[in-house]
């Protein structure tokens, strides 16, 4: 158990998706303005990791991993290159189910987020969470928790930078550092500020 | 000679005036992760230009005949399997670049560079400038990769491509290494100022400031 919150806390924190990892930047930047937008992003983001990398490692480990069709009398059958297809199939799949689902039960939460939602499809921290579940062969009770802390990272990331760049709104900055330049420096800040958790990682 | 001029600004514009990732925010994920050495960087560099090349080719070929309402799935498929070729070659012939860029490469599918010119210009432009277009932002999305890579890997560890420019102080040298350099914050700081630099000689891309919180939602990836 101890095992599984550690490396919920890995994912979060130390191994964070837009800060450490640089994944996932083209969203971190574009919809972290508002804050509302920023919260929405990142519920959306918790949800679709937490789906869709424990369902690649499933697709992962049944049918693509090399030696997976040896029931059938193919043992060496190796279809780990067709990985990037399958993931991006499922997630699409995913994402749309999700939608689905969410705008039949929970109508207040879709409307919520569900511009986001198609977005993701195409997000890069998405799929690199599940390219990470197949480098680092995890199972699969530990990949639904990887998905899920790396999902928190990212939102408590996307939440923190959205709240200070609202602040800064009214900052007189120099005219050529406004909106993108400054979102990168504050980024950069914030990235400093977390690689202090690498440090207590590597103290354990 | 008007469409020559043409094709030359196609090229050329989304170098500087138009470039992907310090305007459009556009790949910026791969963009920095990359960057801790010159050769993973130019080795990025090259596979994407060549990913975005060859998807806007094909998908301009067939862009008549791709249903609107599955467009994104079709062009999702092709990059992909464009991606995997290279990421098939890379394994085989420099497997040692390959496990340095790691998840990277298989990131280029998502890259929110590579389906935003297909989706803005390669769906509606003929083959030939849907790939000179893609050519062109492929360069620009290089040149800062270059540079970012070439600075960090120079301050990181006093070398360039692997070979020692600047004598360490441990060998009898006058340069310390900046380790920060190499860690992840100093590439947001690095790419934060050259947005900056650029910005201020090409006035035309400063954003306009907001005294009030915008409502407008940029489109992402």
């Amino acid at each position: 158990m101890t095992a599984l919150w550690d490396l919920f806390l890995m994912a979060a924190f130390v191994d964070n998706m837009p800060l450490t990892l640089f994944l996932g930047l083209c969203t971190f930047l574009a919809l972290s303005k508002r804050p509302e937008a920023a919260f929405g992003l990142g519920i959306a983001m918790i949800c679709v990791l937490g789906v869709t990398v424990p369902l690649n490692n499933l697709i992962y480990q049944g049918l693509l991993a090399p030696g997976a069709w040896s029931w059938a009398g193919l043992p060496d059958l190796d279809l780990s290159y067709l990985s990037l297809i399958a993931f991006i199939g499922v997630i699409a799949a995913s994402v749309q189910v999700l939608e689905l689902l969410l705008d039949r039960f929970l109508p207040s939460i879709h409307t919520a987020f569900g511009v986001f939602l198609p977005l993701l499809t195409v997000q890069c921290a998405i799929l690199a969470g599940s390219l990470f579940m197949v480098e680092r062969s995890y199972t699969f009770v530990e990949s639904a928790v990887f998905g899920l802390g790396s999902g928190f990272g990212f939102a408590v990331a996307v939440a923190m930078l959205a709240a200070i760049r609202s602040r800064l709104a009214y900052a007189d900055l120099p005219a050529g550092l406004r909106g993108l330049g400054i979102a990168f420096v504050l980024a950069g800040l914030m990235s400093l500020g977390f690689a202090s958790f690498a440090q207590m990682a590597a103290a354990q | 000679m008007a469409a020559q001029l043409n094709v030359w600004r196609t090229l050329t514009d989304p170098l500087i005036r138009q470039n992907p990732v310090t305007l459009q925010i556009l790949g910026i994920c791969s963009a920095l992760a990359v960057t801790t050495t010159l050769a993973t960087a130019l080795t990025m560099s090259i596979s994407l230009t060549v990913v975005l090349t060859l998807a806007a080719g094909v998908i301009s070929m067939i862009r008549r005949h791709i249903p609107d309402t599955i467009r994104l799935i079709v062009q999702i498929v092709i990059v992909a399997s464009l991606v995997i070729v290279i990421d098939q070659i890379l394994r085989a012939y420099f497997a040692e670049i390959s496990r340095a860029l790691s998840v990277y490469v298989g990131l280029i599918t998502t890259n929110c560079l590579v389906l935003g010119r297909t989706e803005s210009y390669a769906r509606h432009h003929a083959p030939i400038p849907a790939m000179v277009d893609a050519l062109g932002n492929g360069l620009g999305y290089s040149l800062i990769l270059i540079v970012i890579g070439g600075l960090r890997e120079l301050f990181g560890k006093g070398a360039l491509f692997g070979t020692q420019v600047f004598p360490l102080a441990e060998t009898g040298g006058w340069f310390t290494p900046l380790s920060l350099m190499l860690l992840a914050p100093s590439a947001f700081f690095l790419l934060g100022l050259l947005v900056w630099a650029v910005r201020s000689f090409w006035s035309e891309q400063v954003e306009a400031p907001e005294h009030t919180p915008p409502l407008r939602v940029e489109p992402a990836e």
